[in-house]
């Protein structure tokens, strides 16, 4: 649904998006995720047709945003940042008003802001001007705007930023609800969000992407993947690592202090081992020496790590 | 048809905004109350012992010179404040027809403020006998004025984000659209300047074409200068907006 290739801007001498690329189909969340003036935002502009890029083409369906914008534009619904709104309108005046935007007129206009007034739980505020209501109402009420017209391309920059956990919840859970009909892309600099809610995720740092795939490909990219960690209180942890380290399996075996007592030996596997290879051949030595264990599982990868160690190269990272 | 549709809805939403907030009943309001204290106070209406509206019309280029610039001062710095510009533009609209329905919304409620003179109309009515065709000709030249005013307002809004800028600009711009027709000015330049600079400085002045609407001549060159002034204005909207999305 969207085929954006090859596109940059610049503002002046700065380069906020440097040769993006990426395709987004119908039935995919497709996660945006990088640190503050990343480019994000920029190019979600660029992506619904509010700014030109420098180079590059952007595609939605059939149409060229820059050729065809119009067109283009009809199939998108757009969640900008901060959900702007006219404060001086009540919510049914302004959900009205981007109904008659979208082209819907007489009944099918009041069925249109029908549909989302029940979707977003607006009813309550309906007759209320935007400016009295709470940032979970405003923010609401331009999310309904955005799916007015039911587009098959949802572009969203940080639907959830400035809700309390609940609402960042709904949100959520819309998000992958409607991502099973529609293309939906989506920017966020929370971790847990993309592994909530994504199919796909695309890491931008600079304005360059530096890493593309689903969750769990980008989680086993952390150096924690695959690692298998012990909580022992009885032994000795150095004892432990002692008897760990000359198993063919392990790369490495680091200690670390558990936060409840005790210590967390953490064995880390050689690269190309198998899948449960080092989790086994470390309960069988735990087995053989009798140590009393309380907790032995494989990490899974955290996306935090991941994301930490690719959009900040220079700082060392911290030794698990 | 589309892009009339378009004109339409967003026209309709910038209008119902002007009513939905106090700003519309306080700009009738002061409006009304200006011109009357002009017309009746300031040149004697009374005393003129006229059955014509020059006393009222008079007074509109000054009078508009301010009230018009705090109307269309929001048009756009509002949009570029709020953010709201980025919802508008993202939808399937075009620039220019986001510009012409602002415009004209803006431009109905200055027509609203004039028709609600109407009691003056019927008060030289019923006092004389006036040539009714030259108060016609007296009001549409004193809504192409307005219309030429909003149009450079509309510009400066644009520019800005700031609407106390917005309007300092717009005031200065139609200022001396004033100035450069009124005599203090021309013989100021009759010093140094040739004739046919003179005469052009003096074409771009709203007065003179302001004028000879009040004398009740319908000239489509004077038209002809508001909706260039209009056009004008509002291509240099387009111009300036396409520039703060091209960063």
């Amino acid at each position: 649904m969207i085929k954006v290739q090859n596109l940059s801007k610049t503002f002046g001498p700065k380069i906020a998006v440097n040769d993006i690329s990426f395709e987004v189909e119908r039935g995919e969340v497709f996660g945006f995720l990088g640190p503050n003036g990343a480019g994000k935002s920029t190019t979600m502009r660029m992506v619904t047709g509010f700014i030109p890029p420098t180079s590059g083409s952007i595609k939605v369906g059939a149409h060229d945003m820059l050729e065809q914008p119009i067109q283009a534009k009809r199939l998108i619904g757009y969640l900008p940042e901060n959900a702007p709104l006219y404060a001086d309108m009540t919510v049914h005046g302004f959900l009205s008003f981007a109904a008659e935007m979208r082209g819907f007129t007489g009944e099918a206009k009041k069925k249109a802001v029908h549909r989302v007034v029940e979707m977003c739980f607006l009813e309550s505020v309906l007759y209320q001007a935007i400016d009295t209501l709470s940032k979970g109402y405003r923010h609401r009420t331009c999310f309904a705007q955005s799916i007015i017209h039911d587009p098959d391309v949802l572009v969203m920059d940080e639907p959830t930023d400035g809700l309390d956990p609940n609402q960042k919840h709904e949100v959520r859970a819309l998000i992958r609800h409607m991502g099973e009909k529609k293309a939906i892309v989506f920017s966020t600099h929370i971790l847990e969000e993309v592994e909530a809610a994504c199919s796909r995720v695309l890491i931008i740092d600079r304005g360059r992407i530096v890493a593309n795939g689903t969750p769990d490909e980008l989680k086993r990219k952390s150096e924690l993947a695959g690692a298998v960690s012990l909580l022992v209180s009885v032994h000795p942890a150095e004892e432990v690592r002692a008897k760990l380290s000359p198993l063919p399996t392990v790369r490495r075996i680091a200690v670390l202090k558990a936060p409840g007592g005790g210590d967390i030996v953490r064995a880390f596997p050689k690269a190309g081992s198998k899948n449960g290879e080092l989790a086994r051949s470390v309960a069988e030595v735990a087995a053989q020496e009798g140590w009393k264990i309380q907790e032995l599982h494989t990490e899974e990868g955290r996306l935090d790590e991941v994301f930490r160690s690719i959009t900040l190269p220079e700082t060392t990272q911290e030794k698990h | 048809m589309e892009a009339f549709h378009n004109i339409k809805t967003v026209a309709k939403r910038e209008l119902s905004g002007y009513f939905a907030s106090p700003v519309a009943y306080v700009f009738i309001v002061i409006f009304l109350l200006l011109a009357g204290f002009f017309t009746f106070m300031v040149s004697r209406f009374f005393a003129g012992e006229q059955a014509s509206l020059t006393a009222f019309f008079i007074w509109h280029p000054w009078l508009y010179l301010f009230l018009v610039p705090a109307v269309g001062m929001r048009l756009w710095s509002e949009e570029r404040r709020l953010g709201t510009m980025e919802l508008l533009l993202t939808m399937p609209i075009t620039t220019w027809q986001a510009i012409v329905g602002k415009f004209i919304a803006s431009w109905l409620f200055l027509g609203l403020a004039l028709v609600l003179t109407f009691p003056l109309i019927l008060t030289v009515n019923y006092l004389g006998h006036p040539d009714n065709g030259v108060i016609f000709c007296g009001y549409v030249g004193s809504f192409m004025l307005a219309g030429g005013y909003l149009a450079v307002s509309c510009m400066t809004s644009a520019i800005t984000r700031n609407q106390v800028v917005s309007f300092i600009l717009s005031v200065v711009i139609c200022l001396f659209l004033i100035l450069a027709g009124w005599p203090p000015v021309t013989q100021m330049l009759v010093q140094w300047a040739k004739p046919w600079l003179v005469d052009g400085v003096a074409a771009f002045s709203v007065m003179t074409h302001f004028d000879s609407f009040q004398r009740g001549v319908l000239d489509s060159r004077d038209l002809l200068f508001f909706l260039l002034v209009m056009g004008f204005a509002l291509f240099t909207t387009g111009i300036i907006i396409r520039g703060h999305r091209a960063g």
